[in-house]
């Protein structure tokens, strides 16, 4: 089994909102500073879904990413933490793109590596929340695909895939090469030993640049933006006071209940 | 290219009721197709959902085309997106809009795709740009610390619209508009996924999207048996126990209890936020509730920016002194 997961680097999501600012005039987001990127969280998901196939029926999993200047210590974690190989699409055209020419390249990629049974890849991106370039890639490849999974797993011959729905789960049978997106619900990236973390700096990276995928202007490019903000949503927030825990909790619902909200 | 022309939304069905979503789709696709003057199909996709025809007619439809094959009971991906292509094959619309349910999410970026075009998902405010008569589309990014107005370069712009964003029009039973028929040659061979099991999730009590009050518990509450308080709140008040993110991460509760731009849409009129810090993701799931109040010890939570009323109290110590008033009015 041939397993391929899609990672992107990310600004580290779970930064306090206070310190997250746009440029309004170039719509970008600044950096906050003493933010590290990480790895898009539900590509973690995916990294983890991957490992646990490749544990239970045995896989090589290469794990691919695009971007610019993509940091090696964060990108690195994913073979740490038992992906066998790395392939880097690194390149300064590769900045800003949208989820058509990301998904475009991507699977120009996989094309490019060639053997495949499955793809996973996460959701959707803690960034630009596009939500699409999985499935993007799965249409570009002509494979069938499953979104939302929450359990992934091979057998009886077969592709299962547990999906999360409103009210429960639907386990999906497919046939492969399939492409497959995960959610949180699919667990936590395992957190890898000193001793991985010491042999995953020493593994070579393939990087492959624009040029090497034919890759000159983002002819794909099919979403604009027009304008990125920072919605106010402060309220007047009226604070009930006591001199207990107790009796403020006590003042908040006779408060309610003046206001007819309860 | 063809000559793209108004509006198609797509309108989701449940156990052979329209779903809310589909309502809300065609109340915000009427407002577009007025913009542009142009008209606002439907499209109804499934097995035995013909005769929800009118319904969607009253909702602000001109026109519904109907596809109603048995081989489209359960959604699949491929046989979906057949019955899609076919229809939007026929009716060129400019505009196509599905909901941002596992569904419009599975299906609408490879209907994109498919048709050389792309989607913009989770989408909470539609507008037509003056100038260019393009569709303007507002997602929120980074996690709800930030929107995006975005467009679609090309036809047809698709996109999924976040539910109760848009409020459903009045039934208007009265309304006369066009049913088309349409029949689609699934090809079996090309459906190539199958639901080998469904497991619904016993839920007790009310529905978490459909509750008027609901409680929710963030990474303060410490544990799973916090959640039970949070219940017994929530059962006073006839409401439903949500939860952030990092909650149902630590399995303090189930993962259909999540509130927040990666779990599920509320907006009930009476938002109980209890130990939550108030992340952008999780603000982005309950913000439009009518009010909010939050309890929470320290007093530079964030989520104290977005509350209408609140206390800075541990929980643990406010929360069963809350509960108990709250009993004691409700039931007096």
């Amino acid at each position: 089994m041939k397993i391929i997961v899609c990672v992107k680097v990310v600004l580290d999501p779970e930064m306090p909102a206070s310190s997250f600012k746009v440029d309004a005039a170039t719509n970008k987001v600044i950096p906050p500073k003493g933010t590290p990127p990480v790895l898009n969280p539900f590509d973690e998901n995916a990294l983890e879904a991957a490992l646990r196939i490749k544990e239970s029926a045995g896989a090589s999993v290469t794990v691919l990413s695009l971007g610019k200047n993509i940091s090696k210590a964060v990108i690195r974690k994913s073979l740490a933490a038992g992906a066998d190989r790395l392939v880097l699409l690194e390149d300064d055209a590769f900045e800003d793109l949208d989820a058509c020419t990301t998904a475009g390249l991507l699977a120009d990629a996989i094309r490019e590596i060639g053997e495949y049974d499955v793809i996973i890849c996460g959701r959707e991106a803690a960034d630009t929340s596009a939500g699409q370039v999985g499935l993007g890639i799965a249409e570009i490849l002509g494979i069938p695909s499953v979104s939302l999974a929450g359990k992934v797993e091979f057998a009886d011959n077969q592709l299962k895939v547990d999906r999360v729905l409103a009210y429960g789960t639907e386990t999906i049978g497919v046939l492969l090469p399939a492409l497959v997106t995960v959610g949180n619900e699919a667990g936590a990236l395992r957190t890898p030993g000193i001793k991985a973390v010491m042999e995953a700096q020493k593994k070579p990276l393939t990087v492959w640049k624009a040029a090497d995928l034919g890759f000159s202007q983002p002819q794909t490019r099919k979403i604009g933006v027009r304008k990125v903000f920072q919605p106010v949503h402060e309220t007047k927030c009226d604070i009930v006071t006591a001199d207990t825990p107790e009796e403020a909790a006590v003042g908040l619902a006779r408060k309610l209940r003046e206001a007819k909200v309860l | 290219m063809a000559d793209y022309q108004g509006v198609l939304v797509h309108c989701e069905t449940s156990e052979g009721k329209l779903a809310s979503i589909a309502a809300e789709l065609l109340a915000a696709g009427k407002s577009l197709a007025g913009e542009l003057g142009q008209e606002l199909s439907a499209v109804l996709i499934g097995s035995d959902i013909a005769g929800l025809s009118q319904e969607v007619i009253s909702r602000g439809a001109d026109r519904v085309y109907v596809v109603d094959q048995p081989l489209l009971k359960d959604y699949l991906t491929d046989s979906y997106l057949q019955a899609m292509v076919k229809v939007i094959g026929q009716a060129a619309p400019r505009i196509v809009l599905l909901g941002q349910t596992h569904l419009g999410r599975d299906l609408a970026p490879r209907l994109a795709f498919r048709l050389n075009t792309a989607a913009v998902m989770d989408c909470v405010a539609l507008a037509i740009d003056p100038a260019t008569r393009r569709l303007l589309m507002t997602k929120p990014v980074y996690g709800g610390n930030a929107q995006a107005i975005q467009v679609c370069e090309s036809d047809p712009q698709v996109a999924t619209v976040r539910s109760k964003v848009v409020s459903p029009l009045p039934m208007d039973s009265g309304r006369q508009g066009g049913v088309i028929n349409v029949a689609v040659d699934i090809d079996p061979a090309l459906v190539r996924t199958r639901v080998l099991a469904r497991k619904a999730e016993t839920s007790t009590g009310v529905k978490l999207e459909d509750a008027a009050v609901v409680v929710t518990g963030g990474r303060g509450i410490g544990g799973a048996e916090g959640f039970k308080q949070l219940a017994e709140l929530a059962g006073t008040l006839n409401g439903a126990v949500g939860a952030t993110r990092p909650a149902c991460d630590n399995q303090w509760i189930s993962d259909n209890a999540q509130v927040g731009l990666t779990g599920k849409i509320v907006s009930p009129n009476l938002y109980i936020a209890v130990a939550v810090s108030g992340s952008s993701q999780h603000l982005s799931g309950c913000s439009s509730s009518k009010v909010i109040v939050a309890i929470n010890k320290d007093p530079e939570a964030n989520i104290f920016k977005s509350a209408h009323y609140g206390i800075v109290a541990d929980w643990k110590k406010a929360l069963p002194a809350f509960t108990a008033k709250v009993k004691e009015l409700v039931s007096g």
